[in-house]
């Protein structure tokens, strides 16, 4: 069963605390959505995930789980299942215990209950390992185990915390993977927080990026990444981040990998003079650094050139490169917040 | 100016400080150092009491005649033959196990109170801590004054509440001399216990807590299904300090009843104080102070279990 999630107004403010540690943020979850809150760390999306969860009370604003208001509920009514950062495992308990401990609130048979269990551990895979205390487990498999408690009482929502950041870069991968296919299979509404991009535009349905407890954008990982709603967005999602060119009292910005030789330029575009410093290769492109000149004020930065661009481009000297006119993005130079786009010396190559 | 520039600074100096680093170094002859003071306290305040305890009850030696003569089991047979050995043997394991399950409770209660999170709660676990940081005679003579059979302010309050008539002379009779030596023991022994179970509940890491409440775990169920069992080891420890504690002291007995009202309360240890010290009979103080040794022993031995339990978890 999915439900929908809701925050409306929501605000969090630790005792003794002046800063807002979620700060009037409204979002809606739609039924059996994936939803990644994004963000660098102390931007308050795990607080608002504990909130959700019932683990933090929020100083102001509702939440609606299932379209009813579960302000002030304890965690174990709100029938929603947690994936710590940690895990959390029972450590003095065994594998199966660690599973069926969220069951018996529910009054069932034992056996029933170490069937659903048996059932949770098989679907992930863990059901060799039932007899087992955590601490023989690896990290992947623990997570495993943290993963099958959360789903064997079949909750409502999902919410995980940064449950790949214990695993190392390799097995994050797959893991990821597997993540994504599981919720797809269940279909339960989850709500995910990461630091890392990379998960979040990977998993996600929708993303929130939030910065200083404020809610900065909510779109399709597409949308956040090519229209991004301000400056904070812009450089804080793609590696490399969006070059920004100030001009005037407004912002130009455009990826690293819409820099490119000019040749390789079609359409309406903005020819720059690069004048370049350094290359580095990582994984078959070239992240070019350099200083442009020709769309603002001259500014440091980065152009990515994937394997199929072969043009020469030596460190020193000064290349002929563009930007399509599409692919440029305007920002308030004050507030950061998007603007209307100004007219940029433009030729038709 | 130019010498001081191109002179790089100087050397390090091996000569004065090369043999201090030697010694430094040397992790050994260190570890022995650092060992002695230790050894040397064990076996001059342990070790030689207790095998000088052994070869006491096998002797004649008296506080008037301290030369030693071999007597074989006499002072065995003439412990074992008086009844106020077997009283004061039983006392002390009922004093050490009803005081060790009320220190227990008492102090898991009060541990979770001390974690809770309230105004002035410094000022609250310092408070609770006074009763171990004071003296245990003095706090012992404090107590013979408020259970005295005539002046006692407990007994003023329970005539003036209407609960009682006459006074209760606690520490007249028998059973209310036990209850009373049982009290002061758990009164001086919760805040300690108390404190080691809340370094304990301190020591569950909040996620594990949290995911317990996520799981629908309430009150009850994540005490007793999550809480205790992690805090097991500690909980061990707090019993067993408990115990020691109990089953070693004989200030509490000595300052409060004298071991009276007839012999009522005594317990090995003061049972041997009085023989051994206040009667002059070293032989026989010492017979019955080495009944002390096998619980200690084994208190010992469980603890140790308990401290490498916490280590595995």
């Amino acid at each position: 069963m999915s439900v929908t999630v809701e925050v409306s107004n929501l605000v969090k403010q630790f005792d003794g605390g002046d800063v807002r540690a979620i700060d009037d943020v409204s979002l809606a979850i739609e039924e059996g959505e994936y939803l990644v809150l994004l963000g660098p760390s102390g931007c308050g999306k795990t607080t608002l995930l504990r909130t959700i969860a019932g683990l933090e009370q929020q100083t102001s604003g509702d939440v609606l789980i299932g379209g009813s208001v579960v302000n002030g509920l304890p965690p174990r009514v709100r029938k929603v299942a947690m994936v710590f950062q940690s895990y959390a495992l029972y450590p003095h308990k065994t594998v199966l215990a660690n599973i069926v401990f969220p069951l018996k609130p529910e009054k069932l048979p034992k056996q029933e209950r170490e069937s659903k269990a048996r059932w949770a551990a098989e679907l992930l895979g863990i059901d060799l390992l039932l007899d087992r205390k955590p601490r023989q487990l690896s990290g992947g498999e623990r997570q495993r185990v943290a993963l099958a408690r959360a789903m064997v009482r079949a909750p409502q929502v999902f919410l995980l915390d940064e449950p790949l950041s214990n695993l190392d870069a390799k097995l994050r991968a797959s893991a990821r993977d597997e993540l994504k296919r599981f919720q797809q299979r269940v279909g339960t509404t989850t709500v995910y927080v990461t630091h890392d991009q990379a998960e979040a535009m990977g998993l996600g349905d929708r993303i929130a990026v939030m910065d200083k407890g404020k809610l900065r954008q909510l779109g399709p990982p597409v949308e956040v990444y090519d229209d991004p709603a301000d400056t904070f967005v812009a450089t804080f999602i793609g590696s490399p981040p969006m070059n920004l060119v100030p001009r005037d009292d407004t912002l130009v910005g455009f990826r690293p990998e819409h820099l490119l030789p000019a040749a390789h330029v079609s359409g309406e575009r903005v020819e720059v003079s690069f004048d370049v410093d350094r290359i580095e290769y990582l994984s078959g492109d070239r992240h070019v650094y350099g200083t442009v000149t020709g769309i603002g004020k001259d500014s440091r930065v980065i152009a990515r050139l994937p394997a199929t661009v072969t043009d020469p481009v030596t460190p020193g000297e000064s290349h002929a490169f563009a930007v399509n006119v599409d692919k440029l993005r305007f920002f308030d130079a004050e507030s950061g917040l998007r603007s209307e786009p100004v007219r940029v010396d433009a030729q038709h190559g | 100016m130019a010498d001081t520039l191109t002179e790089p600074t100087a050397p390090p100096k091996r000569q004065p400080d090369g043999t201090r680093q030697r010694l430094a170094d040397r992790d050994g002859f260190l570890a022995w150092i650092f060992l002695v003071p230790t050894v040397v306290y064990i076996v001059a305040l342990v070790a030689i009491p207790f095998f000088m305890a052994i070869a006491f009850a096998f002797s004649d030696v008296t506080a008037g005649n301290p030369s030693y003569g071999w007597v074989g089991l006499e002072n065995f047979y003439r412990v074992f033959d008086d009844a106020v050995f077997w009283q004061a043997l039983g006392n002390t394991f009922v004093f050490t196990a009803i005081s060790m399950v009320l220190i227990v409770v008492l102090g898991k209660v009060l541990a979770m109170i001390l974690v809770a999170d309230f105004k002035g709660k410094w000022l609250v676990r310092f408070l609770v801590l006074l009763p171990w940081t004071t003296p245990v005679a003095l706090s012992s003579v404090t107590w013979l004054w408020l259970l005295h059979s005539i002046y006692s302010p407990i007994d003023w309050v329970l005539r003036n509440v209407g609960l009682i008539e006459d006074n209760m002379y606690f520490l007249g009779r028998p059973g209310l001399a036990m209850a009373s030596v049982i009290a002061v023991h758990v009164w001086r022994l919760v805040p300690l216990a108390a404190v080691i179970m809340m370094v304990g509940i301190l020591s569950i890491p909040d996620d594990i807590t949290e995911a317990s409440r996520i799981d629908g775990a309430g009150f009850w169920r994540r005490m007793f299904e999550v809480t205790i069992p992690l805090t097991f080891p500690l909980i061990a420890v707090a019993a067993l300090f408990g115990a020691i504690f109990t089953f070693t002291d004989m200030a509490v007995v000595y300052v409060l009843t004298g071991g009276g009202p007839t012999n009522s309360t005594h317990v090995l240890a003061s049972w041997s104080f009085v023989r051994g010290i206040g009667g002059g009979d070293i032989g026989q103080g010492a017979v019955i102070a080495l009944f002390l040794f096998p619980l200690l022993l084994a208190a010992a031995v469980l603890i140790l279990r308990a401290v490498r339990k916490m280590e595995t978890i």
